[in-house]
């Protein structure tokens, strides 16, 4: 997978992970092209679009757009699949997900995707284990706190 | 303290955090940019405040910004900083920020290598995962190289969750550095059989992606992963392993048979869901039988309301058809159907079908279907689509499905009447090759363009001419040339001549104004046989009138062109007054047939025995005289092309004149071999090639084919290039089916095949493309792992267990793993460039037209090859600067440094109580001269050689570990970094590599006069310092000493302790152990720009004493001595102060001159520098 993103149905980007390095500049070109190209398209269209030599691979859910960029030899339908899978993590993790879960808690959003996701490759298939390790993390990260707060006093 | 924290803590309740941004830009819908410009302001600020929480949430109200699109690239170092904080929770917005901002352009980005290597070995598995994914998002060349080892150690970290990270990155280091390939994939193969099923998926994942690039490399784990096939549960795994077999089948046949019994299983297990049969199939190899494919076609017809399924029925589709054509064919109406479909991905999808699917017979009928869609169609993108499609479909295979010419001539200028679109010229290639091609069509195809060109206004009034007009570059060069077969070239000639032709491109009239005379020619000619002088002079005024308007012309070709030829028919119109026949004359102008040449032509001329396209033409210059000319050229680093732009420009007369003489010399030649395959083209003479238009045309297809379904195969592939270059067709024969051979073609048609020169080399292998990514994957990776190519690692060197005390005196040189690489990298780097100035030569020397460019092949061809190239220096010089001078030096750049280097190892053996232990030592230091160093060039490019690798000598410096007795050896690695005046910094990499816990490290240095130990305030000389960490086993940790020195002029060595508890099972123990540093004199040289006038002032100066030292029997060649040299000694590029000369004395010795202001500093050195010669 080359990169992907998030966005609303008026446009908005809520999330963007590229694996591959480009330069701020192109990567708001393309995004800004491929948001217009996927929000043109009809709801009774198929997820799949071919754009320059990548295939793109979108879905919407609710008000979201989630959209996938692979090359021309990955399979589509898994790609599918991993996007659906995301969705489900952000679902568990944040209790019936909405587009403003992810706005205001948007490095949440990023941890998890980098927990299933790495290098745009599926790291690890099964949902339990990355809520586990997103738990884990976010008790490592509270503790952090609490001992911050305790020196404190 | 506490109540700067109570402050701290305060001022942070008055910042906004992440939750305070989002709220407020939805709050500021109106202004929201002078909101964010005001938070970013608020953000500056926080930013520079030393608590890291505050930068922390700096930092992620930045990463925010940077997602609506605003520039936070100048936060890069404070990301940096917030990355390197403690504290998982900022350590993780810190690589969250670098994972969505960082990339290859970021500068800072090479000051995180060893931030990352320090999180790559924490304790905590959190942190070493978040540094992996960040990593795995900005992982450029040189972090893959510095890193690469420390991520294939993760790879057997105790714990999966790191280890199935590390298996995935390491598809990233691959790509960005090949070399570590081969060393980690032993590795990556162990991984498959991980105990977890996450590791094992990682690793699945990682091969089928490699596979892609050389798939017989996987094919010995083939066994294995059918085992998992069949034994593995995970859909996720399932599909990718499936994938693999794609890649492996066409290798192995034998495979696709095995593999049908268990496929048709998985299938059949999934039968449940058709998606997930679907998800199956797809990448299923091809010759896994047509058994299951029957279902394949119901999912086009069927699951209508489900266009993803749609989709990938037709994609599945396009699969079949390379490998079972007649069973798609059957479904050509369903496929048409879906052109019709709303959604253009499945139009697009169908099209791509459609190409396979023609035949002589159908061919007609789908083209029809097709002009009806382009009329339909809106969007230009799906239009050019379709129009490249049916270009693509009919001119497949050299035309094969084409029976009657006229008709596709037809389709092609109905074509043209398409708005807006890009393919211009693909129409016009395709007019030209045709009519050029097939020499029966020529009367109709002349007919047609003269009518397209008295349209022409039609065509190029459109407000979007910038495409199509193309079509009359094709249509005026056609009536030109097959000007014969005019019925009334009269108004052709008149139509080429309107006003309103001066407002085509230039380069469409430049053919123009070329054409008209062709024109001219004929009519001169009929006219003067029916004996109608006064038409001819009539038609001689007519260009006369008309001409000037092309002389204006602002495009110079035209212009040149038009004012050439009126001066021409002026001529003419004097002899014609004269009752003088010209006709014949003027028709000799553009006389001979114009053959097609294939595109590849060029490059199949086989070098002539006895030319050698490397060696001199003329005597290289000498390289103090350009020196000399350009003291900043020369030390360019990345000159593509150093020979060639160093011929002074100036000399353009020089130039004329040796390329005047060579005409001459060639012309007078009787054996000079013109280069053109059809001698008899004339040939104008003209200066230089880069006036000739050239048109590189990639064509995938190999050039002796006769093969069956070679083409088909790549057709995927080609398809792409086919859109932006159209590949010349080619007489082949594929798909046929019975039934074709019962059409008789409409006309007698005689496709030209295209001309090769003789004895042309075949080769296919210039099809690969270089931009590919994945090119550099393409390693075999069954050669066993050669020495040179492990991977750079950070520890420094070993020594044998058993070395003398007496030895250790001496600086024990490590084994050079590094040279050997070097050495390779070199030669490698040596033969591109070869290969590159193979190529360019090449292109020097005349090239051959494509038959498309039907037109420039009357254009000069032949340009001798001239590549100056200059000779190879004979000596490099390296210069050393001692610290004092480059103080002053360097004040410019506010850098003060001291380096230190090399050669500290010293291996210890100690018993303790429990059991034996083998503690080794071993140290290095290496400079970091970040400073610009200032990069000599000499003039050729090997020459440049040895410099460059002296300048290398940032890398990590690698050293194999010999590997260490039996158990838990603990190593430790020195490196030397930049501190201040005369400080020196020594960081040693601490890592336990025993089974005990280790703390309490302390070090303690025996100082001596010169170098002594900084030490904490108030401790005394016989305290020790303190490591400032603990370490677990298996983990490393670096810390840093300093070391202030007094006089660098000579090499120290101290001896020092480290004592440690170690603490196991079996309670702790207190240990100890010793170590020596060497400090050598040439580590602290530090690289000085210095220009080279300076330099050389500088020498003859006479301030500087002098000194020599002659090496004999030395058998390594003088380029790799050098780079040997500049390696162990840190010299690179050009040092100041001490200036050292090395020459190649005779075939075995070496002698080694240097200047220096202090004469035991030189001394020192050269001692030092006769050491390591001694060795050589």
């Amino acid at each position: 997978m080359q990169f992907m993103l998030l966005f609303s149905r008026q446009g908005k980007l809520r999330l963007q992970k590229w694996y591959v390095p480009l330069s701020d500049k192109e990567k708001k070109k393309i995004t800004r092209e491929l948001v217009q190209t996927v929000l043109a398209r009809k709801p009774k269209m198929c997820s799949f679009l071919e754009w320059r030599d990548l295939k793109i691979v979108y879905k919407r859910y609710a008000s979201l757009y989630f959209c996938c960029a692979i090359e021309d030899q990955d399979n589509e339908l898994i790609t599918l699949e991993i996007i659906h899978r995301y969705v489900e993590l952000l679902d568990k993790y944040f209790g019936s997900v909405c587009e403003l879960d992810i706005i205001f808690n948007f490095e949440k959003a990023y941890f998890i995707l980098d927990e299933f996701l790495l290098g745009g490759e599926v790291q690890e298939t099964s949902k339990k284990n990355v809520l586990k390790a997103i738990e884990q993390a976010d008790l490592l990260q509270e503790a952090e706190h609490n001992w911050s707060v305790l020196n404190l006093e | 303290m506490a109540l700067k924290m109570v402050k701290g803590s305060i001022d942070r309740m008055f910042d906004k955090n992440l939750q305070d941004l989002v709220r407020g830009i939805r709050n500021h819908k109106e202004d929201e940019a002078k909101y964010i410009s005001q938070c970013i302001d608020e953000i500056k600020q926080e930013l520079k405040q030393d608590n890291i929480a505050v930068k922390a949430n700096a930092v992620c109200k930045l990463t925010y910004l940077q997602m609506l699109g605003y520039d936070i690239s100048w936060a890069a170092f404070n990301i940096i900083e917030v990355m390197s904080a403690s504290k998982f929770t900022f350590k993780r917005i810190g690589y969250l920020a670098a994972s969505q901002c960082f990339h290859e352009g970021t500068d800072v980005i090479m000051l995180t290598t060893n931030q990352i290597r320090k999180d790559l070995s924490s304790p905590s598995q959190y942190d070493t995962g978040v540094a992996l994914t960040g990593l795995s998002c900005f992982v450029t060349p040189d972090l893959a190289r510095d890193l690469a080892n420390d991520i294939m150690t993760l790879m057997s970290h105790t714990k999966p969750y790191i280890r199935k990270k590390a298996v995935l990155i390491m598809y990233k280091v691959f790509l960005k550095y090949p070399e570590s390939l081969r060393p980690a994939f032993p590795r990556l193969k162990e991984k498959l059989e991980d105990p977890d099923p996450g590791v094992q998926s990682a690793a699945v994942n990682v091969i089928c992606e490699l596979a892609r690039r050389n798939p017989k490399n996987y094919l010995s784990l083939a066994p294995l992963f059918f085992k998992l096939m069949t034994s593995s549960t995970n859909n996720w795994v399932l599909i990718k392993i499936i994938k693999l077999f794609g890649a492996l089948t066409p290798l192995e046949p034998r495979l696709g048979k095995k593999l049908i019994e268990p496929l048709t299983n998985l299938i059949h297990s999934h039968l449940g869901s058709l998606g997930a049969r679907m998800r199956l199939v797809l990448p299923a190899p091809r010759s896994s039988g047509s058994g299951c494919r029957p279902g394949l076609a119901l999912c086009v017809q069927a699951p209508k309301p489900v266009r993803a399924l749609k989709y990938l029925g037709l994609l599945a589709m396009s699969k079949i058809l390379r490998t079972h054509p007649k069973s798609v064919q059957a479904h050509k109406d369903l496929v048409l159907q879906c052109l019709d479909d709303k959604d253009e991905s499945i139009r697009l999808r169908a099209l791509d079908l459609l190409y396979g699917m023609v035949s002589k017979k159908n061919l007609v009928e789908i083209v029809k279907k097709l002009m009806s869609h382009v009329d339909k169609a809106e969007g230009t993108t799906y239009r050019d689509e379709l129009l490249t499609k049916i270009i693509d479909i009919c001119s497949q295979c050299n035309y094969q499905h084409i029976t009657n010419f006229q008709w596709y001539i037809s389709v092609l200028v109905e074509l043209t009447r398409l708005e807006g679109t890009r393919h211009g010229h693909l129409i016009a290639a395709q007019m030209l090759d045709v009519a050029i091609r097939v020499k029966a069509i020529r009367k109709f195809a002349v007919s047609q363009m003269s009518a397209l060109l008295d349209s022409a206004h039609l065509v190029a009034s459109s407000t979007q001419r910038n495409g199509i007009c193309e079509v009359l570059y094709a249509a005026a060069w056609i009536c030109g040339e097959f000007s014969e077969h005019l019925q009334e070239p009269h108004q052709t000639l008149e139509a080429m001549l309107r006003p309103k032709v001066t407002t085509l491109p230039g380069h469409i009239q430049a053919v123009y104004v070329q054409n008209v005379v062709k024109l001219y020619a004929s009519i001169l000619q009929q006219k003067e046989q029916a004996a109608e002088p006064e038409a001819a002079q009539d038609v001689t005024q007519l260009m006369v009138d008309r001409l000037p308007q092309f002389v204006q012309s602002a495009d110079l070709e035209v212009q040149e062109r038009a004012s050439c030829i009126l001066q021409l028919v002026k001529h003419i119109q004097k002899l014609q007054a004269k009752d003088v026949p010209v006709a014949e004359e003027v028709s000799a102008l553009f006389a001979g047939e114009l053959n097609p040449v294939a595109p590849k032509a060029q490059k199949k001329v086989p070098v002539p025995e006895g030319l050698d396209l490397d060696a001199w033409i003329n005597e290289p210059p000498s390289d103090s005289e350009s020196e000399d000319e350009k003291p900043k050229a020369i030390f360019h680093e990345e000159e593509p092309r150093p020979a060639k732009p160093r011929q002074p420009e100036a000399d353009e007369e020089e130039l004329a004149r040796r390329r005047e003489a060579r005409k001459q010399e060639q012309a007078n030649n009787p054996f000079y071999i013109k280069s053109s395959p059809s001698p008899q083209k004339r040939y104008q003479d003209m200066p230089g090639v880069e006036h000739i238009p050239v048109v590189q045309i990639d064509l995938s297809v190999p050039l002796k084919v006769p093969g069956k379904y070679l083409l088909e195969k790549d057709r995927k592939k080609k398809k792409k290039k086919d859109k932006e270059k159209k590949g010349k067709p080619r007489r082949h024969s594929s798909l046929h089916t019975e039934s074709d051979e019962d059409i008789a073609p409409a006309q007698q048609v005689d496709i030209v095949t295209e001309e090769m020169p003789e004895n042309a080399l075949p080769s296919d292998e210039d099809d690969k493309d270089p931009n590919d990514p994945y090119r550099a994957l393409d390693i075999d990776l069954d050669k066993p792992l050669a020495d040179s190519e492990k991977l750079p690692v950070q520890k420094h060197r070993n020594t044998d267990t058993s070395k003398s005390p007496e030895k250790e005196d001496v600086p024990i040189v490590e084994k050079k793993v590094k040279k050997p690489k070097k050495k390779e990298k070199k030669h490698r780097e040596k033969e591109r460039e070869k290969r590159e100035k193979g190529k360019e030569q090449k292109e020097v020397r005349p090239r051959l037209f494509p038959a498309t460019w039907g037109l420039p092949l009357r254009l000069p061809c032949h340009v001798c090859s001239s590549a100056w190239l200059t000779g190879p220096a004979s000596q490099a010089t390296c210069l050393l600067s001692r610290p004092s001078l480059c103080h002053s030096l360097q004040g410019t750049t506010g850098r003060k440094s001291l380096t230190v280097n090399p050669d500290l190892v010293g291996l210890f053996q100690k018993s303790s109580k429990h059991r034996k232990k083998k503690h080794k030592k071993e140290k290095e230091e290496r400079s970091k001269d970040k400073k610009k160093s200032k990069k000599k060039k000499p003039p050729s490019d090997e020459a440049a050689e040895p410099v460059e690798n002296g300048a290398l000598d940032e890398d990590p410096l690698p050293v194999r570990g010999t590997s260490l007795a039996s158990h838990g050896p603990e190593t430790y690695d020195i490196q030397g970094s930049l501190q201040k005046d005369s400080q020196v910094t020594v960081s040693v990499v601490l890592e336990n590599q025993s089974s005990s816990f280790l703390k309490s490290m302390e070090l303690n240095v025996l100082d001596s006069l010169n170098t002594k130990l900084a030490r904490p305030e108030g401790s005394s000389v016989h305290d020790g310092v303190p490591v400032p960490f603990q370490l677990p086993p298996g983990i490393s940790n670096e810390a840093q000493f300093v070391f202030t020195i007094q006089s660098i002029v000579m090499a120290q060595k101290l001896k020092g302790t480290l004592s440690f508890i170690a603490k196991n099972d079996e309670g702790s123990t207190h240990e100890k152990l010793d170590f020596k540093l060497h400090f050598s004199c040439t580590s602290y040289l530090v690289t000085t720009p210095c220009y080279s006038d300076a330099f050389a002032k500088l020498l003859e100066s006479g301030d500087l004493s002098m000194s020599s030292i002659k090496v004999d029997g030395i058998s390594m060649s003088f380029q790799n001595l050098l780079a040997k040299i500049c390696f162990h000694h840190h010299f690179s590029g050009k040092r100041w102060g001490v200036a050292l000369n090395a020459c190649a004395v005779g075939e075995k010795s070496v002698s080694v001159d240097g200047k220096c202001s202090d004469s035991t500093l030189l001394s020192n050195v050269l001692e030092e520098m006769r050491a390591t010669l001694a060795k050589c």
